[in-house]
C-alpha cells in the first residue's frame, strides 16, 4: 500500500493532554480533521498519546480516529513535555511512514512540530486555517497580518508536519470508536530532559480564549478594572471568554493570557464583541477571521469600522449596560 | 565568568508598512520588502540586555537574511547588543523553516554560548517552530514560552518561567540551553543616541554557506520541502453597518444582529 514516501500512509495526530490527563480540546479538532483527510486519502487516521498515564486521553481520542497508540512514558511527567512526546512519536513514525502528521498550533503543538521536523528531517506547514487533501495536504494559511491567504503543499509528494489553528474545525466524534494499542517506550531519550521544578497557579482564566466561541474584548477605552467588570458581565451572559488588547494588558487590567493580537493570541470565535478597541493592525491580526465582529467605540473613524460587521458609535459604558440588560431579557 | 548569549533576530517585512512583495514562486521577496527586527525577537533581546545590565554578559545577534540584514541588525546593536553574525548567501533565498533550522544550527556550531534566545514566532511566517528544531539538532535543553529567564552562572544552570494554561511552570536545565521567549519578558528599550552612535562601529561578521561548511544542495529555496501553490486576497467582509444614536438604539442594533445570526 505504501508507495513513494509514505503515499497511502496514515494521517497521524500527536495529541496533547490537559493537566488532569484528559484530552486537550484542540486535539479533538485536529483528530477530526485527520479523520476527514484520511477519508479523502483512502487511508486511516491514527492518534498518538504520550503521557505518564495516557489511558484516559487515549480512550477519548479513540472516539475520533480509527486507532490510537498510547505510550506510557514516565518522563512525560515532571519534565517539559513536548520534546519527550516528539521523540516517542518520531520512533513510532520511523517504522510507519505517514501520509502527514498533524499537531495543534498552540505552544505545545508548535514545540512538538518543530522537534519532529528536526528529528524526521521534514518540512512544516504552519497555522493551517483549512486543509484539503490533494495527493497530500493542501494547506491554507493567513499571512502578512491577514492581507493575503496562501495555499501551500509539501514538494514532490513528500510527507510533512502541519500545525492546525484552534477553531478551524468543529470536533465531531466518529460513528464508531477506534482501538487503543498500548506501547511501552523503547530506547533512551536522546534529547536532554528539562525538569519542571515548580508549578505556579495564577488566577486561572475560566476559558482559554483560543477555544472560546464568543469573545468579548476590551481595549484602552475600557479604562480600567471597573470597565473590565462590564466586559466580563457581557462575556458571562453570552457564554464567552474575555479578551483584551495589548494596551489593556500593559496597563495591568487583565493578564497576558487574555491578550489578542500580534504579540498575543490569534483567535477565531464565532462572535467578537470589541469594547473600546480601535482595531489597530497589531490587534486586528489576532481576530480578523472571527465570524461576526461588532465594535462599540466612541470614535467613528477608528479602523475597526473598516472590518467589523457592525460598529455602534457611542460611550461603551452606556451602550454596554443597556446591551447587558437587553441580552439578559432575551436569553 | 562572562555569560554568553546569542539572540536570534530575524529581519521581517515591516508590518506597519504593509508593503510586502512576493516573488514569482509566491514566496516573500525579502530584498524588495522594507525590513525591521521581528517584534517578538525584540522581547528576547531585551531580556538578554537586562541580564547584561546586571552581570558580566556578552550579547551576540544571529540572523539569516539577505545582505541588507546588516542594516536591520544595527538597531539591535544600537539597543545594546555587542556584536552580530549574519548568515547571508544568495542560495538561501526562498528557504523554508527546515532549511532555516539547519543553517542556524550550523552557525551556532561555530559559536560559543551559554544561552540561545529565540522569539515566540515571527510576524511574517508565524510558525514558531524554528527554535525547537534548532535545539533538537544541537541537542540543547529546550525551554519555551518563557516569561522570565534566570541563569545561574556559578551553577551552570538556567531557570525559566514557562507560561502554562493555569499559570507558570518553572523549568530548570543545564546551560548551554535554547530558550523561546514571550512578550512577558518585558518591553524592549529604545536605542539611545549614544547607542545609535556606538552601533556604527560594532562588528558584524558575515558568513556564507561555504563558511558554515553547509552544502547548498541541502538548504535554501531549491531544497525547500514546502511550496506555495496559490495566493489570494481574503474575501472582503460585507459592508460595515454603522449605528449612531442613543445607547438604547445601539444596544438594540447589536442584539438584533446577534439574534439574526443565531448567536443568542
Amino acid at each position: 500500500m505504501a508507495g513513494k514516501d509514505g503515499a497511502g500512509g496514515a494521517i497521524w495526530v500527536v495529541a496533547e493532554t490537559n493537566a488532569d490527563g484528559s484530552l486537550a480540546k484542540s486535539s479533538t479538532e485536529v483528530a477530526t480533521l485527520a479523520r476527514t483527510l484520511a477519508e479523502s486519502a483512502g487511508s486511516e487516521a491514527v492518534g498518538i498519546v504520550v503521557a505518564a498515564d495516557p489511558k484516559a486521553a487515549a480512550e477519548e481520542l479513540a472516539g475520533y480516529v480509527g486507532r490510537v497508540v498510547a505510550v506510557a512514558e514516565p518522563n512525560a511527567a515532571g519534565n517539559a513535555w513536548a520534546q519527550v512526546a516528539a521523540q516517542r512519536a518520531a520512533a513510532i513514525l520511523a517504522s510507519e511512514p505517514p501520509g502527514a502528521i498533524l499537531t495543534g498550533a498552540g505552544s505545545d503543538g508548535r514545540d512538538v512540530a518543530g522537534t519532529l521536523s528536526a528529528l524526521l528531517e521534514r518540512g512544516v506547514l504552519v497555522n493551517a486555517t483549512a486543509v484539503a487533501w490533494d495527493g497530500g495536504p493542501s494547506v491554507e494559511m493567513s499571512v502578512f497580518g491577514g492581507r493575503l491567504v496562501t495555499t501551500s503543499t509539501f514538494v514532490d509528494g513528500e510527507w510533512g508536519i502541519v500545525t492546525v489553528r484552534p477553531n478551524v474545525v468543529t470536533a465531531e466524534k466518529a460513528a464508531a470508536a477506534g482501538t487503543v494499542d498500548s506501547k511501552d517506550p523503547e530506547g533512551d531519550l536522546d534529547l536532554p530532559l528539562v525538569k519542571v521544578v515548580d508549578r505556579i497557579e495564577e488566577a486561572a482564566a475560566a476559558l482559554p480564549i483560543e477555544e472560546a466561541r464568543v469573545i468579548v474584548a476590551g481595549g484602552r477605552g475600557v479604562g480600567g478594572d471597573e470597565g473590565f467588570k462590564l466586559v466580563q458581565d457581557l462575556a458571562d451572559v453570552l457564554g464567552g471568554a474575555v479578551g483584551a488588547t495589548r494596551a489593556a494588558v500593559d496597563s495591568g487590567w487583565i493578564p497576558y493570557a487574555q491578550q489578542i493580537g500580534q504579540t498575543g493570541k490569534i483567535v477565531k470565535p464565532q462572535l467578537y464583541l470589541a469594547l473600546g478597541i480601535s482595531g489597530a493592525i497589531q490587534h486586528k491580526v489576532g481576530m480578523q477571521t472571527a465570524g461576526t465582529i461588532i465594535g462599540i467605540n466612541r470614535d467613528p473613524d477608528a479602523p475597526i469600522a473598516e472590518f467589523a460587521d457592525l460598529v455602534v458609535v457611542g460611550d461603551l459604558f452606556e451602550v454596554g449596560k443597556v446591551l447587558l440588560e437587553e441580552l439578559r431579557t432575551r436569553s | 565568568m562572562t555569560l554568553r548569549i546569542v539572540v536570534l533576530t530575524k529581519p521581517v517585512p515591516d508590518p506597519a508598512a504593509a508593503a510586502e512583495r512576493l516573488g514569482p514562486d509566491g514566496r516573500l521577496d525579502r530584498a524588495a520588502s522594507p525590513a525591521v527586527i521581528n517584534g517578538n525577537d525584540e522581547y528576547t533581546l531585551e531580556a538578554a540586555l537586562k541580564l547584561a545590565d546586571a552581570q558580566d554578559a556578552e550579547v551576540t545577534l544571529l540572523s539569516m537574511a539577505p545582505a541588507t540584514g546588516v542594516e536591520t541588525m544595527r538597531k539591535g546593536l544600537a539597543m545594546g547588543a555587542h556584536r552580530g553574525v549574519l548568515v547571508t548567501d544568495p542560495a538561501l533565498a526562498g528557504s523554508d523553516g527546515w532549511s532555516t533550522v539547519q543553517v542556524l544550527a550550523a552557525a551556532l556550531r561555530g559559536m560559543e554560548y551559554d544561552l540561545v534566545l529565540a522569539g515566540f514566532d515571527t510576524s511574517d511566517g508565524v510558525g514558531g517552530v524554528v527554535g525547537a528544531g534548532v535545539a533538537t539538532l544541537l541537542k540543547l535543553p529546550y525551554l519555551s514560552s518563557a516569561a522570565k529567564i534566570e541563569p545561574d552562572v556559578d551553577a551552570g544552570t538556567v531557570r525559566v518561567r514557562r507560561i502554562s494554561p493555569t499559570g507558570f511552570d518553572v523549568l530548570e536545565a543545564p546551560m548551554p540551553a535554547l530558550i523561546v521567549g514571550t512578550q512577558l519578558l518585558g518591553e524592549p528599550r529604545y536605542p539611545s543616541l549614544k547607542g545609535i552612535m556606538a552601533a556604527r562601529s560594532k562588528e558584524v561578521v558575515t558568513k556564507s554557506l561555504a563558511d558554515l561548511e553547509l552544502d547548498a544542495a541541502g538548504v535554501g529555496g531549491d531544497a525547500a520541502r514546502t511550496k506555495v501553490t496559490d495566493t489570494e486576497k481574503p474575501p472582503a467582509r460585507s459592508a460595515t453597518q454603522v449605528v449612531r444614536g442613543t445607547p438604547d438604539e445601539g444596544a438594540k442594533a447589536i442584539a438584533d444582529l446577534l439574534a439574526s445570526r443565531r448567536l443568542i
